[in-house]
């Protein structure tokens, strides 16, 4: 390393900024690829549940197919439809992918390595961060819907906007369970918290709800009405064709990865190791153990999300309103009374 | 610059990050890709039939009723956050308090599944 960059790296304002910067690159580029080859991995086990091969040809095992795809869906005819609002028709992909990467920005994914927090931003409110970047999504699927107007888009896109807001009560619900048990917004801490035992040991119904409202706000089957093939066609991104409708697609699977990274951070200890003293390995395998522990929790999640799909059939609408505001709602308001009362009881003892 | 504000002024620049890294796969297409356009291409779909009338249809109003619950029980979820996080701190007199705002938002519930506005019809 040359002085003068070495020197300019030793000033604490512009070694925070490259600090952070790092981070983000490392993290965008990871999800990017994750997401990539999470799609291939959901055809390539459909294809398996369903005694198929899937794409195998692209490479060795098809592992290039995802490079294969991006060139043809970049090189496409870019279809302009006449009827639609142009300017929020061609915004909405946009506006659906950037949250899923924003809400990354509180999720740690190790605890230290090299004396760097493994985590981009530790807001002291996390939690309530991810809540709201995460409904902003909703507004990319409901411009899409009504910008293309076009009749099946917009019924797609009015379902999509109710079911995402009636799961998002529950799924708020249920986290309030595991702040009453830690105490705190921050994801750090919650994750430090989870050093004995995990939260779903301790809050099992949380999680139970957790889980399926998270299904839910990815649109992911049991709940994928909004795209529901056989009655709307494709749902809100009927109208959409090339690099804009591989942007909704892109931005599923990265919402997907990011329930799934919040579902370990939250229920599954984060980047704690179980049964194990990391700390006895000395700093720098301790920190590379913590980020593989997450790895292999997140990638085991991203499994049951794929297998989950290509097992269950769809609700109906009125099926899948009944459950989240009959049987999820009420049953997340009793859990937070039930936690807080033995909280508040073992607190007077 | 505390760390507090530090930690913002990350989340802002990833703001920025977030919306290049969703753009630029849209810009790159739009130099690459061909435009071709003509009257079908751009028709609307609608499994190749000719589309008839408005695409402004009608919809169910019960979707407005399911927004205004949302507000109410987001709402709360946001005014039970702090109570959660501060329950040790403060104590029993503060599980009675919240409790009683449970109960309250509960009461509310019953009364709307009693009345069928949860029921999709």
């Amino acid at each position: 390393m040359s002085p003068v960059f070495s020197n300019l790296l030793a000033q604490p304002g512009v070694a925070l900024a490259a600090e952070a910067a790092v981070k983000i690159a490392v993290v965008i580029v990871v999800l990017m690829g994750m997401v990539a080859y999470t799609v291939l991995a959901e055809r390539r086990i459909c294809a398996l549940i369903q005694d198929r091969l899937g794409p195998n040809r692209v490479g060795a095992f098809g592992l290039l197919q995802p490079i294969a795809d991006s060139f043809k869906l970049l090189l496409k005819e870019n279809v302009l439809p006449g009827h639609v609002n142009r300017f929020w028709y061609v915004l909405a992909p946009t506006i659906a992918m950037a949250p899923p990467l924003l809400t990354l920005a509180v999720i740690p994914f190790g605890n230290t390595l090299a004396g760097f927090n493994l985590v981009i931003a530790d807001l002291d409110v996390g939690v309530l961060w991810i809540f709201s970047i995460a409904s902003l999504g909703v507004y990319g699927i409901v411009l899409a819907g009504w910008a293309s107007n076009s009749k099946y888009p917009f019924l797609g896109g009015m379902r999509s906007a109710a079911q995402l807001i009636s799961y998002e009560v529950p799924m708020g619900l249920s986290v309030v369970s595991v702040f009453l048990l830690v105490g705190s917004l921050k994801l750090s801490n919650v994750v430090a918290y989870q050093a004995g035992t995990w939260l779903i040991f301790k809050a099992p119904l949380a999680f139970l709800i957790f889980l399926v409202s998270a299904f839910a706000e990815t649109n992911r089957l049991p709940f994928d009405l909004p795209e529901a093939e056989q009655e709307l066609v494709g749902g809100y991104n009927t109208e959409y064709g090339q690099m804009k409708f591989a942007l909704f697609f892109l931005a599923e699977y990265a919402n997907m990865i990011v329930a799934s990274a919040l579902i370990v951070t939250l229920f599954f200890g984060g980047w704690q190791v179980p049964f194990v003293r990391v700390e006895a390995f000395g700093p720098i395998l301790a920190g590379a153990l913590g980020v593989a522990a997450f790895f292999v929790k997140l990638l085991a999640f991203i499994v049951f999300f794929i297998w989950v799909r290509w097992t269950l059939p769809r609700f109906r609408y009125d099926q899948l309103m009944r459950l989240g505001w009959r049987v999820l709602l009420p049953l997340a308001l009793l859990n937070i009374v039930a936690t807080a009362l033995a909280l508040a009881l073992k607190l007077r003892a | 610059m505390s760390t507090y504000e530090h930690g913002y002024l990350i989340v802002g620049c990833l703001m920025l990050v977030a919306l290049v890294v969703a753009s630029t796969p849209l810009l790159l297409a739009a130099c690459l890709r061909p435009r071709k356009p003509s009257a079908i291409k751009q028709a609307t779909y609608e499994c190749g039939i000719e589309s008839k009338g408005d695409s402004w249809i009608q919809f169910k109003a019960q979707y407005y009723l399911y927004a205004l619950a949302f507000v109410i029980f987001d709402l709360e979820t946001i005014f039970l956050i702090p109570c959660a996080v501060a329950l040790n701190q403060v104590g029993f007199f503060a599980f009675l308090e919240m409790t009683v705002f449970v109960g309250v938002l509960l009461l509310g519930l019953v009364w709307e599944w009693s009345k069928g506005v949860l029921e999709w019809r």
